[in-house]
């Protein structure tokens, strides 16, 4: 599949915003600090920022406010609505934490669900289409929710700057959950059959082996260019190494370092470099998400 | 609404493709394009048109595969090696993944006659539905940023200001070896429903369950090439010759 930026950019921008918006929610930060303020509008703003790449791919985005009418079918449109009623309470929370230096625990727990649901929605826009056979599991959303909830915890201990004890152990934790997870997506991914085969494309298996003799078009069209994407997959294994160095060695080593240091400037500095480091792994690894995407209609070329 | 329509009515139009006897000569690809290009929605755009980099939107390609049997690559040996022509388009699936994925309600199946469209004032062109359908049926235009597909020739088949014969399909239409056929496949005394029985329709990756509505018909066995081999040295062969030939052969063979 075609690893368009807008959309790589939206899913690892808002997935990382949305898991701040869990940890804050869940009241790791205390409302009275400046951090914490901060944090509500980095988790806003990447939001926002994610949500507006999203758009960017679009071919009529004038009509966007349409994709909210649809949420009974498709994931999509769930993502869309979800997306956007878990502004508020997020809103709020940040307007709470900003002016009254405040923590409501029940807009908090709105925010959590919102995140959480709306990060799953996202996931499965994927994980639903049957063409696209390493999508097509339940490990998809798995991998989607513990990335961000990992980047959410990270991005708060930079925030708590090394004097959160439970939130750097848990973005410990949630980093090599998500490790491990996205190792068996990638193991089940590599090894598994297609199910669609040309044989199976064509319906023409009971006479023998089908092998495309003309293509219907000299040159691309839109299905090769969208479905046929092939240039990453020629880097692939060294796109997988620099995605685990900088989406969880490095990340790891921050949060290691950090708790050495145990709190100041240096754990400060370390964890932000952490959560740089992680967003970049990110970024690569959702490109090989797309890039190695093998789907159904390439059967016919 | 995106959902499928609960209440259907036994009607399913549909084309029904023979693989046996398609030709190849992407006449229907040509006149899908003209005859859509200017009907339903907004022009099936082409970019680069006299350019280098030429690609544009279609409705209906024409695929040419190879197909070869166990032991056929060596000539003649354990069956031939064949060419199929295969035509592809929208086959209107009943379980349309493409209609469900569709977040802004534009892409519709009708519940009248099971066409799956594509309302193009509501299309954001965010090409979901062209990932979920397994068959490569949806193009994006790139020109008018939304999504394009076969309409079954929606503006033809009912068009009744056409001549009935014309009441078809553009592609089937047009086709010069009746390859392709339009009709209902709900009815089961209808021709192109009988014709499935018959022949032995079948449908395209059945393994996605999107059960289409379109059906192919499979290439018909063809006498290999080996067992055609003895009829080759007729000349060696004057048995049955008569008249000028049976004089010509008796005198040559006196001489």
């Amino acid at each position: 599949m075609h690893p368009a930026y807008s959309i790589i950019v939206f899913t690892t921008l808002s997935g990382l915003g949305y898991g701040l918006a869990v940890v804050l929610g869940l009241g790791f930060l205390d409302p009275s600090l400046l951090m914490t303020k901060l944090a509500y509008l980095t988790s806003l703003a990447l939001i926002s920022i994610g949500l507006a790449a999203s758009l960017l791919h679009l071919g009529n985005a004038q009509r966007t406010w349409r994709a909210l009418s649809q949420w009974r079918s498709s994931w999509l449109s769930r993502e869309g609505v979800m997306a956007i009623a878990t502004f508020v309470p997020l809103t709020l929370s940040a307007t709470l934490a900003i002016f009254a230096d405040r923590h409501d625990v029940i807009l908090g727990f709105i925010t959590v669900f919102g995140a959480l649901v709306t990060v799953y929605c996202t996931s499965m826009i994927y994980a639903s289409l049957k063409t696209v056979n390493s999508w097509h599991t339940k490990l998809t959303p798995l991998c989607f929710l513990l990335f961000s909830l990992a980047g959410g915890f990270l991005f708060a201990s930079a925030f708590l700057g090394g004097n959160g004890l439970v939130a750097e152990l848990l973005a410990l934790l949630f980093v090599l959950l998500a490790l491990v997870t996205k190792m068996v997506w990638r193991n089940r991914a590599t090894t598994l059959l297609p199910i669609s085969t040309p044989e199976t494309a064509t319906g023409l298996g009971f006479i023998g082996k089908v092998r495309l003799f003309e293509r219907p078009h000299a040159l691309d069209n839109y299905l090769t260019r969208e479905m046929g994407f092939r240039v990453a997959r020629k880097h692939a294994a060294k796109l997988w190494v620099i995605a685990f160095v900088f989406g969880v060695v490095l990340p790891i080593l921050a949060l290691l370092l950090a708790l050495a240091i145990g709190g100041g400037p240096a754990a400060q500095i370390a964890l932000v470099l952490g959560v740089v480091a992680y967003a970049l792994g990110i970024f690569v690894e959702r490109w090989l998400f797309f890039a190695e995407a093998k789907h159904a209609v390439m059967n016919y070329y | 609404m995106t959902s499928l329509p609960q209440n259907r009515t036994a009607k399913k139009l549909g084309l029904v493709i023979d693989l046996d006897v398609c030709v190849g000569c992407h006449a229907c690809v040509i006149s899908c394009k003209e005859w859509n290009t200017g009907g339903y929605g907004s022009a099936l755009s082409d970019q680069h048109p006299y350019g280098e980099d030429v690609s544009g939107t279609f409705l209906n390609r024409i695929h040419s595969f190879e197909v070869t049997p166990e032991g056929g690559q060596i000539i003649g040996e354990a069956g031939d090696a064949r060419v199929v022509h295969f035509p592809k388009s929208c086959l209107h699936c009943e379980d349309a993944p493409c209609v469900t994925v569709c977040p802004t309600g534009a892409s519709y199946k009708r519940a009248e006659d099971g066409i799956v469209l594509v309302d193009e004032d509501k299309c954001i062109g965010c090409g979901l539905c062209a990932w979920a359908c397994a068959y490569g049926a949806r193009e994006m235009d790139i020109a008018a940023g939304v999504m394009k597909k076969c309409t079954l020739c929606v503006d033809r088949v009912y068009n009744e200001t056409l001549k009935q014969e014309d009441r078809v399909p553009s592609c089937v239409r047009t086709c010069p070896v009746n390859a392709r056929h339009f009709g209902d496949l709900g009815d089961p005394n209808s021709d192109v429903a009988i014709m499935v029985v018959e022949r032995g329709g079948f449908d395209l990756m059945p393994e996605q369950e999107t059960r289409p509505t379109n059906k192919y018909l499979p290439p018909r066995p063809r006498t290999s090439l080996s067992d055609s081999a003895p009829i080759i040295p007729l000349a060696e062969n004057t048995e049955g010759a008569r008249g000028f030939f049976a004089w010509l052969d008796k005198t040559l063979d006196r001489i």
